[in-house]
């Protein structure tokens, strides 16, 4: 299943890259791939902003603004309530 | 210092389970954190790293039958991994500092803990080998995979490292959903009942019992079979959006309410107000899945919101008119 194209804020900086390959593992949508000692982007839209790429990567090759994916979050946080998602009562379950 | 676990689950856990699962004391539900042994673990033996929420600290313990570990526990104020690792409480630090805090490098005689994957976003492996000297493993994304993960020398497959969200999965979270929303459901439904008696020249309170009963139902329907047909259908629903995807389930929903209840004119009224009610809980329902970004979801609001909020005015102010039509 895939969400809305185009969206995502992830950037990842090749010169910075040392090809460790934590991004490849840690990532739960097989976005990156490491060839040749690099990482590469090789499916952008799949990414849902966890972070854990960005937070991994020992050089912070990285960038992306990461936030959870959830309008009831980002409803109660308009309305001052509990911040962006996962309060004890939101949804979220994984 | 250690505590002794089972790989077995007691009724007790099950029944938490349940209410855990309908949001009721839902706090209260934490493992105290420090270590745990199950089975019979040496200085050799792998550590395994969980939140204390109890559902997630049961799940892996269940799956650990037949083997030797310790469970490392974290402070994540009883939330699970996924959401804890998010707001930073599954965080480098209370890894760090829980790791000193029950001595761990006295314990074994390794320098390796197991993390399960989706605690990644809060946890910067290179800085817990830095600050403890213990090397970050990330293990496979579902406890039911951690035995293979071992027996594999802790390698995980391609297939184990991908989140998926299958049919359990989303209706798993339908209660917690139901139950967040339902008291401003009702009001509203209240509101609609409110309105039914409006007619022409007064206002008439026996159409409360009959076409106030039946808005209110309608409601209610909208908000159930939103809440619950979406996550099941969701991978066949047309759409990205998922307030596109509720659509086709809001049509549906309406075809069978109009025929279940006698409308006669009410029938178009009730349009809007359906899909207005099954595209808002379908919107959120993006925070259960596991694949919607934030910035996607920002975007999907910033057209749905104010479309849900004109449909559900339409579906008011169409439901007044009917009134007022039906008593001339
Ligand atoms: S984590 Fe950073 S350095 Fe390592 S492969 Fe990925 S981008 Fe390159
Ligand atoms: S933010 Fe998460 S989903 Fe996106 S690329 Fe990084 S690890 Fe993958």
């Amino acid at each position: 299943m895939k969400y809305l194209s185009n969206v995502t804020t992830l950037a990842l900086d090749k010169e910075k890259c040392i090809g460790c390959g934590m991004c490849e593992i840690v990532c739960p949508h097989a976005v990156f791939s490491v060839v040749d000692g690099k990482a590469f982007i090789t499916d952008r839209d799949a990414c849902m902003e966890c972070g854990a790429c960005a937070r991994n990567c020992p050089v912070e090759a990285i960038t992306l603004d990461s936030g959870v994916g959830c309008a009831t979050g980002l409803i109660n946080g308009m309305f001052g309530g509990g911040g962006a998602c996962c309060g004890e009562k939101t949804c979220c379950s994984k | 210092m250690v505590t002794r676990v089972n790989a077995q689950l007691e009724w007790r856990d099950v029944l938490g389970a349940v209410k855990v699962r309908l949001n009721i004391g839902r706090m209260a539900y934490a493992v105290e954190p420090g270590l745990y042994a199950v089975g019979n673990p040496e200085e050799t033996s792998p550590v395994l790293v969980s939140a204390n929420y109890k559902l997630s600290f049961d799940y892996l313990r269940r799956e650990l039958g037949g083997l030797d570990v310790w469970i490392l526990v974290l402070d994540t104020k009883g939330v699970n991994v996924w959401c804890a690792a998010g707001k930073g409480t599954f965080g480098t630090d209370e890894l760090v500092s829980r790791i000193k805090a029950v001595g761990l490098e006295k314990i074994v005689s390794h320098r390796k803990v197991i993390l399960p994957q989706l605690s990644a976003p809060g946890i910067a492996a290179h800085e817990v080998k830095k600050q403890s000297g213990f090397q970050v493993v990330y293990g496979p994304v579902r406890a039911c995979d951690i035995k293979a993960f071992i027996h594999a020398g802790m390698e995980a497959t391609p297939e184990m490292r991908m989140v998926r969200f299958d049919f359990a999965d989303r209706l798993a979270v339908v209660p917690v959903e139901i139950v967040e929303w339902a008291p401003h459901v009702f009001l509203l439904g209240l509101a609609m009942l409110g309105l039914s008696g409006i007619t022409g020249v007064s206002y008439d309170l026996s159409l409360i019992w009959t076409r106030g009963f039946n808005v209110f139902m309608i409601v209610l329907g909208a908000f159930l079979g939103g809440s619950i047909l979406v996550p099941a259908l969701l991978p066949w629903l047309p759409g990205k959006a998922f307030s596109i995807k509720s659509l086709c389930v809001g049509l549906v929903l309406w075809g069978i309410l109009v025929s279940v209840l006698n409308l006669a004119l009410d029938v178009w009224a009730m349009l809007p107000v359906i899909l207005s009610i099954t595209s808002f809980m379908a919107m959120n329902f993006t925070g259960c899945t596991t694949f919607t970004s934030q910035s996607g979801v920002k975007r999907e609001m910033r057209y749905a919101i104010p479309v849900q909020i004109l449909l559900l005015i339409t579906g008011m102010i169409l439901w007044v008119i009917a009134g007022i039509g039906g008593s001339l």
